[in-house]
């Protein structure tokens, strides 16, 4: 699915992976968080070869993740209670994670209870309470509305600047990648995909996703990005996958 | 939907005073022969007779004691086993042909069975039960397991969940929120074993006082004794309700999907 993939993650780089649909990018993650093993070439994290899951390793999924029999703080909790951590503290963290998330009067809700904005929400946070260095997030945000998006990019950035962990974020939308990263690959169509550019955004932070939008910079990179990005979206639509419309 | 249930009860019970006087009324003028179809009034006399004598209260007792054995047993067992064969599918694929099978057998006739090896006591109606109520609680655990969604697993593994712990915290609750699912229907097999085991062979409880009924042809004592089944199902299915919405709130129900409010 994905070769020569030759990515380093720099420490509290905040990394977007955009590519045309079918690529490979989840395929990329679920490598990174030794969810599957690759059939050539290594992982490493911190020089030291991966193998199977890495306990400095946080994943946000696109899908629920939440167990649905767990209210919202057992399920921020989990994390920590998994790590051994005594109830009463894991859920005292926990209540702590929702705050910063805006969802402590949601505490005792189960996730069927909960909108979708506020699932991910708790999700950040179940994932977050485990204090990961490396966070990767695949397309976390696309099941969302725009507004509610718009919103949890802004809340992400906020908690990233906090601790800035090392982020990689997969997504096909490149507007999200040039306002949330420090710096977009693009992949390469599939059927063997591979990244075939990086890109430096040098746009200053703290921002505000539908303010740096509309700046100039902002314009310039895309611009300059999605004209590489098309030749891969027209590759890729004569061969297997596609973008989507 | 609760004020349509308030306004419909009145009807539910008018229609119930209707068939009771049609009843009456059909047998009274022997326009439906009473010796086969018995009258309602000489019905409520035996129940009377069987509840202020006392009489009808170790048989229900029986009865009862075997239902919730079987039940518990065979709901155990079915746990068990489901979560078993789900967690090693090659087992379960090697035993597939051999649960099919067992599945499809009309198990009461495995009763006389049971009878030989249990005697007429409690224990051959329980080993019935337990037959009704496995199965379908083992293919529901089955179901549940091989259901579990594979990114709540992925995640539960990411945020550091060992074999020990997704066992507890994933396969158990999405099993056992099946093996709720299959409540109603598995309190009513164990119900069913225990009275047809009675049936087919006794010394106690209310099926065998339907044999004894029917032994002298006393269609209004055998009626009784359905009355006195049908309500004690009705009961214990209205309390595996109450028991379901204390241990599934988590769950969305037609309700309560609209309003977010927490309990």
């Amino acid at each position: 699915m994905v070769r020569e993939v030759d990515l380093t993650l720099g420490e509290g780089e905040f990394l977007c992976v955009v590519g045309p649909t079918g690529c490979g990018k989840s395929t990329l993650l679920n490598l990174v968080a030794g969810l599957l093993s690759p059939s050539a070439g290594t992982v490493l994290i911190d020089d030291e070869p991966l193998t199977g899951i890495h306990p400095a390793v946080g994943y946000l999924f696109q899908a629920d993740a939440l167990l649905p029999w767990r209210d919202a703080l057992e399920n921020v909790a989990l994390g920590l209670r998994f790590r051994g951590v005594p109830r009463q503290e894991a859920e005292a963290e926990a209540h702590a994670w929702l705050q910063r998330v805006g969802l402590a009067g949601a505490a005792r809700r189960y996730p069927h209870q909960l909108s979708g904005g506020m699932k991910k929400r708790v999700a950040l946070a179940q994932v977050l309470a485990v204090n990961p260095r490396i966070l990767l997030m695949d397309e976390p945000l696309a099941a969302l509305d725009v507004q509610t998006r718009a919103q949890m990019e802004n809340q992400l950035l906020r908690l990233w600047a906090q601790d800035r962990r090392s982020v990689i974020f997969i997504t096909h939308d490149l507007e999200e990648a040039i306002a949330l990263g420090d710096r977009v690959i693009v992949m390469s169509a599939g059927p063997s995909s591979r990244p075939v550019g990086s890109h430096v955004i040098d746009l200053p932070r703290p921002r505000e996703v539908e303010e740096i939008r509309m700046t100039p910079r902002f314009l310039e990179l895309q611009r300059e990005i999605w004209r590489q990005l098309r030749r891969e979206v027209h590759a890729g639509q004569d061969g297997a996958g596609g973008w989507p419309a | 939907m609760r004020s349509g249930k308030d306004r419909l009860w009145p009807w539910q019970l008018a229609l119930l005073a209707v068939m009771l006087l049609l009843w009456h009324g059909l047998t009274a003028r022997e326009i439906l022969p009473s010796f086969f179809f018995g009258r309602p009034l000489l019905v409520w006399a035996v129940l009377r007779q069987w509840f202020a004598s006392g009489l009808i209260y170790p048989h229900l007792g029986v009865t009862l004691l075997e239902t919730l054995l079987a039940f518990v047993c065979g709901t155990l067992l079915g746990i068990l086993a489901g979560m078993w064969l789900g967690l090693s599918p090659r087992l379960a694929r090697l035993l597939d042909p051999y649960v099919k099978a067992v599945n499809a057998m009309p198990r009461v006739v495995l009763a006389p069975i049971f009878a030989m090896w249990f005697g007429l006591g409690v224990g051959s109606k329980v080993a019935l039960g337990i037959t009704l109520v496995f199965f379908g609680v083992f293919f529901n655990v089955l179901q549940g397991i091989r259901e579990v969604s594979p990114v709540v697993l992925a995640n539960a593994r990411l945020l550091g969940a060992s074999r020990a712990q997704l066992l507890r915290h994933v396969y158990w609750p999405a099993a056992t929120s099946w093996v709720f699912s299959s409540l109603h229907t598995s309190v009513g097999m164990a119900f069913v074993g225990a009275v047809v085991g009675e049936y087919l062979g006794s010394a106690r409880g209310v099926g065998y006082l339907i044999l004894q009924a029917e032994g002298v042809f006393d269609i209004n004592a055998v009626i009784a004794g359905i009355v006195v089944l049908t309500v004690c199902a009705l009961l214990l299915d209205a309390l595996v309700t109450r028991v379901e919405r204390r241990l599934l709130v988590w769950r969305p129900t037609p309700a309560s999907t609209t309003l977010a409010e927490p309990r």
